[in-house]
């Protein structure tokens, strides 16, 4: 099952080109760009590990894709998402964040039951890869 | 639809040229500049060639991507990193850079200070130069050879690397001292044959300085009178026998501590009303009360 999550997630994957524009764009708006990577597929996860520091006083989104390849690279098997920042109120801001990179299969999530006191059923959604450790899921 | 070999388009390389827009940055450098003849000359070769490879390239004739990285030469203050930023200009008005900045980075910069500092530091100034003009000043100084384990052989690799394979997204330019960059060539091969273009700035003329000078106080809003030019004409021959002279950025120092001295005088001179033209104006005394000719007397007599 493919996950969506952040921008563009509808859309099929972006292209090395359709990446570089889009980061362009976010340079171009003084936003700082950041990489980062994770191998669980939980939309509730927002531990994503970082990739280096975010990028500061780029002018030009080669720059990010070269970082990006290299991220590939190491993490080529696990989610890598760029997020750009807005530091212009004073605080970091997220504007734009997507995904860039997902595993080869995606398999999926299923859904658990638990009976609760009485007639309650409680349902979790975990993912299948989430029964291997960390760092060994989508090999 | 598109039939590439019907007819030859055809192109005018005037008009080429003119969209370009690369030739008020020419005479932008010739006329802000001061001497530097060769240089402007070679700059001016590199831009035609660039220009004719475009047209080439729409003519279906062979397109490789020129390397133009280019190494620098010459003592300090003849102008480097200036033209370098023209150059960084003229490079982004014909297409062969994104961005057209300009990033002046040193050893401190590429280096680090222990294992595992330096690809990252690196990597992080190739970052920012994406797009544009990287400029290494004093670049032989990342080449250490009496210590083999120094740090600088990293960061060369890596911009071995990077000078080959983002040939489109960067073009990097070594700067320094005639004599020690050749040596530094001669020491990294790798650097030597991916260098196109070597560029040696000659030492500026008396004369030329002189007008240097009178351009940076123009541009600050000074002027020298007729007895403060003919002190800094003196002025000149005389400090380019001492040592440590840089050419422009000496006659910047002199010219800044002149500044200093008219301040100090103007303050001196009390409560007399203050012109524009007195405020503006350097005179002979200014010049004269430099170190450089009280030595020169000494060494006279």
């Amino acid at each position: 099952m493919r996950v969506t999550q952040g921008c563009f997630s509808y859309l099929p994957d972006l292209s090395d080109d359709d990446i570089l524009a889009q980061v362009q764009y976010c340079l171009d708006n003084g936003w700082a760009v950041n990489l980062e990577f994770t191998d669980d597929p939980h939309p509730r996860n927002t531990y994503w590990e970082m990739w280096g520091l975010p990028m500061f006083d780029l002018k030009d989104a080669k720059g990010v894709l070269m970082e990006l390849d290299a991220c590939r690279k190491v993490h080529g098997d696990k989610y890598i998402r760029l997020s750009a920042f807005d530091a212009s109120h004073g605080w970091e801001s997220v504007r734009l964040s997507f995904i860039v990179n997902r595993p080869k299969d995606e398999d999926g999530f299923r859904l658990e039951r638990t009976a609760g006191p009485g007639r309650v059923q409680r349902y979790a959604v975990r993912g299948y890869g989430l029964d291997l450790p960390e760092g060994r899921r989508y090999r | 639809m598109n039939a590439p070999a019907a007819a030859p388009p055809r192109i005018s390389l005037a008009e080429e040229y003119a969209a370009s827009g690369v030739g008020p940055v020419l005479q932008e450098l010739d006329d802000e500049l001061v001497g530097l003849a060769p240089v402007k000359q070679r700059i001016r070769e590199i831009a035609a060639l660039l220009l004719v490879d475009r047209v080439r390239a729409k003519f279906g004739l062979s397109t490789e991507a020129p390397t133009l990285h280019m190494s620098f030469t010459g003592n300090p203050g003849t102008g480097k990193t200036t033209v370098a930023n023209r150059m960084a200009q003229i490079l982004h008005r014909l297409g062969y850079v994104r961005r057209g900045h300009l990033v002046s980075v040193t050893r401190d910069d590429l280096v680090g200070q222990y294992i595992g500092h330096t690809a990252p530091k690196t990597k992080e100034v190739l970052k920012k130069a994406m797009g544009g003009v990287l400029f290494i000043d004093e670049a032989y100084y990342l080449y250490r050879q009496e210590n083999e384990r120094d740090y600088g052989q990293e960061a060369i690799e890596i911009l071995l690397q990077v000078m080959e394979n983002a040939r489109d997204d960067l073009v990097v330019i070594l700067a320094g001292y005639a004599d020690r960059m050749d040596r530094f060539f001669q020491s990294n091969p790798g650097f030597r044959s991916r260098v196109a273009h070597h560029i040696d700035f000659p030492d500026y003329a008396d004369d030329d300085l002189l007008a240097i000078g009178e351009t940076m106080l123009g541009r600050l809003h000074y002027r020298l009178d007729d007895g403060a030019r003919a002190a800094l004409r003196e002025y000149i021959p005389l400090r380019r026998t001492q040592p440590l002279f840089a050419n422009a950025r000496s006659i910047r120092n002199a010219l800044d501590r002149a500044r200093l001295r008219q301040a100090n005088r103007l303050l001196a001179e009390g409560d007399v009303e203050l012109t524009l033209e007195r405020l503006a104006t350097l005179t002979e005394a200014d010049i004269r009360a430099s170190r450089v000719f009280r030595q020169s007397e000494g060494v006279g007599s």
